[in-house]
């Protein structure tokens, strides 16, 4: 089965591509990008994309797909649903599942799902330490023969300088990143950020430094030993200061934020809603401005959405005891978009951070449309006016703080290895 | 001006308009609890619950109080004696209550925002009776009343809060409050218990006390609040009552007519002296008696507004 995309706007930032063509996909290789190609309509699916933009299929290194373990609050099946109606396809699954992935076993049986299950690529990150404590290193080699792409003890820091300086020199080993979550534990007490908000709504509060601290330590240490390191979800200036600093003398050092950390500020717990609860904590006004200027300045490479989906019964109690994280990959595009229409990207930037950077960190062959590659492709309207509707989110997880939001920019439909996975109903 | 708020979930979101009414119409209720039959009907046929998951002995009594005075039905839950222990969560506990009918739900709990979920599951009226580190209003609301009454105005006064600031409900609800009138605000404390954007909310920070106490009209003495690891913020409650607890030699710096409030429980000996407690200057028993003024007037304007 051939598909032809017509007279879309073309936008792939690894190959400097943004101009009006035609892509032709012959089983699930992209085989020519050209102007006005011609193909008889017989054995040909042909999709009027005038008007929309054709890009890469959009990569998310950073999800919960919860799967084994948590099926209630999402699946492998659900979790990449959300992510082509999202426009992603391909995630990378974080270890923090029941058993942790730290062993080959849990790696081959959440591949061997996705491949049964999921509608998009699955790539899963091991964990740094077995059961993610901090202490022993789990088998990196094996998990990597396995198809891990990273490691990360997702959800806390490893907290024993010793420990994440041999799982940095021994990663190198595999030429994979450790993807490093920031947060010193001591400090970390709290559920919403230290500042004006904290202030007034009593919640017990966690200071910016908290996460700083571990952003200067992990790159010391990853400097040191000279080894790639990746920070991630971060969300406050100084840590953002901190890594361009860094990136002056040392480049494997990378990071990405996440929608919620451009978008909302630590006012919105002033609500006490617990969809506001997410780790780290929504920061303040400035903080949100310099997330914004570090995607513009580079310093950001990558946008990622930490989709944390839970089961309502975590989220419906009270903020203290309410389980953290936003349901994320169904709103993560049509948010990123408003830094392109408020002037702060341009939209060949913005989908860097979609595709060709974590792409070229995690060393995948997608990213990117190329003749010859795999066929990984949406086709989104940037300005077609839109309303979250949390119940007709496609991950099981409904938890998030923007139900009822009007955004500006929806993917329509999904291609991942030469099959349409997903098409938007507004689109014929 | 007439009350249009279904709950009373903290001070912030309250204009002064609404602070002053609740003032206003408690002025009215304080004479019932000095007549020879302290009753009267203007809640008769309602019911009000006290859902406390926080020991109290001043706030329960009082809003009980209050509510009997004005013929309402009370019943009072703990948590220590509810199905919170049994692992029912909060939502359930608001459902099934609900299904019974109250008027009016007060709630006193240890985390922030309960009472704001609480008023989202049901359709009576929510009072908070104090919600973690973050509102008290009821005590606010009776601080403010006995300003008014001892001083004859709120506009015009320096008014010290000294304690654990930080984990304070009550200071947060006077600060809310007090911010709509003419007032300086100074709280004092060890730095470790005064938050470090605490001056966003537009009071001083002083963190000497002598300093702190000086020209003030009203001192407001809170405690350490030991259930919230105030404990951890000092050395010790020895040096904290050496450097923090008021003291005679304090009052002579502050005004010479000089109010010395505290919403209770005291921990004598460690942020008041005795002498200060029971001193001439001391209204700590009349916010006391003020409490079931303001708590009936609460009740009268959240559900007696036919009445």
């Amino acid at each position: 089965m051939k598909i032809l995309i017509k007279k879309g706007r073309v936008i792939d930032p690894k190959n400097g591509r943004d101009e009006i063509l035609d892509i032709l996909i012959n089983g699930n290789i992209i085989v020519k990008i050209d102007k006005n190609i011609r193909e008889k309509v017989d054995n040909v699916h042909v999709i009027d994309a005038s008007g929309l933009i054709v890009a890469p299929g959009l990569i998310d290194m950073h999800v919960h797909l919860r799967e084994p373990g948590y099926e209630y609050k999402e699946s492998i099946r659900t979790g990449t649903m959300a992510a082509v109606k999202g426009g992603f396809t391909s995630v990378v699954c974080m270890a923090n599942t029941d058993p942790v992935n730290d062993n080959k076993s849990v790696t081959e049986f959440i591949i061997k799902q996705a491949k049964a299950e999921g509608v998009c690529r699955v790539f899963p990150c091991g964990a740094i330490t077995r059961g993610l404590k901090g202490e022993e290193l789990a088998e990196i080699g094996e998990m990597y023969a396995a198809g891990i792409v990273a490691i990360s003890d997702d959800g806390k820091s490893v907290k024993n300088s010793e420990t994440l300086r041999k799982a940095l020199e021994y990663a190198k080993l595999f030429h994979i990143p450790i993807i490093s979550h920031c947060e010193d534990e001591d400090l970390s007490k709290g559920f919403v950020h230290e500042g004006k908000a904290s202030v007034m709504s009593g919640l017990d509060a966690i200071p910016a430094i908290a996460e700083e601290i571990i952003v200067k330590r992990d790159m010391a240490i990853a400097e040191y030993v000279n080894s790639p390191l990746h920070l991630t979800h971060i969300s406050s200036g100084g840590s953002v200061d901190a890594i361009g600093e860094m990136k002056k003398r040392y480049n494997q050092v990378t990071c990405d934020t996440c929608p919620h950390y451009f978008t909302l500020t630590d006012k919105a717990t002033l609500s006490f809603d617990t969809n506001t609860k997410v780790n780290p904590p929504l920061r303040s006004k400035e903080d949100v401005d310099a997330m914004k200027e570090g995607l513009r300045n580079e310093t950001i490479d990558i946008i990622a959405t930490d989709h944390a989906p839970h089961d309502i019964t975590s989220k419906d109690v009270e903020f203290n005891i309410a389980t953290s994280g936003i349901s994320g990959l169904e709103t993560a595009f049509g948010l990123s978009l408003a830094l392109v229409h408020e002037g702060v990207l341009s939209m060949k930037t913005l989908l860097k951070k979609f595709t060709e950077n974590p792409a070229k960190l995690l060393k995948l062959p997608y990213g990117e449309l190329t003749p010859g590659s795999p066929a990984d492709i949406i086709i989104f309207n940037p300005d077609l006016e839109w309303t979250v509707d949390r119940n007709t989110f496609a991950s099981k997880g409904k938890n998030t703080p923007f139900h009822g939001w009007n955004l500006k920019g929806r993917n329509l439909l999904t291609i991942v290895d030469g099959k349409i996975v997903y098409r938007d109903p507004v689109f014929k | 001006m007439k009350w249009s708020r279904k709950d009373l979930l903290g001070i912030r979101e309250l204009s002064k308009e609404e602070i002053l009414l609740i003032l206003d119409s408690a002025d009215s209720f304080k004479d019932i609890s000095r007549r020879e039959v302290k009753k009267v009907p203007t809640l008769r046929g309602k019911t009000v619950i006290t859902l406390f998951y926080e020991p109290s002995t001043r706030t329960r009594t009082s809003f009980e109080i209050a509510a009997k005075r004005l013929s309402a039905d009370t019943i009072n839950i703990s948590a220590s004696t509810s199905s919170h222990v049994k692992g029912e969560t909060l939502k359930d506990t608001a459902r099934n209550l609900e299904s019974m009918r109250p008027d009016v739900i007060v709630i006193r709990h240890n985390m922030p925002g309960a009472p704001h979920m609480l008023s989202r599951i049901v359709d009576s009226s929510v009072i908070n009776a104090g919600d973690g580190a973050h509102e008290h209003p009821t005590q606010a609301l009776l601080d403010l009343f006995t300003m008014r009454e001892k001083k004859d105005r709120i506009d015009g006064l320096n008014i010290t809060i000294v304690g654990d600031i930080a984990h304070s409900r009550v200071a947060r609800s006077n600060i809310f409050a007090l911010r709509h009138f003419n007032t300086r605000i100074t709280c004092s404390g060890p730095p470790t218990m005064i938050p470090p954007d605490m001056e966003s909310l537009g009071v001083h920070v002083e963190y000497d006390m002598n300093r702190a106490v000086k020209d003030a009209d009203v001192i407001m003495m809170l405690r350490i609040q030991k259930e919230r690891g105030g404990i951890s913020y000092i050395p010790s409650v020895k040096e904290y009552s050496t450097i923090y607890g008021l003291k005679a030699e304090h009052l002579k710096k502050a005004k010479k007519d000089v109010i010395i409030m505290h919403p209770g429980p005291m921990n004598r000996g460690v942020e008041i002296t005795d002498e200060v407690a029971d001193g001439p200057y001391s209204v700590i028993l009349d916010q006391v008696e003020n409490g079931v003024a303001v708590r009936m007037a609460i009740l009268y304007l959240l559900t007696g507004r036919e009445a």
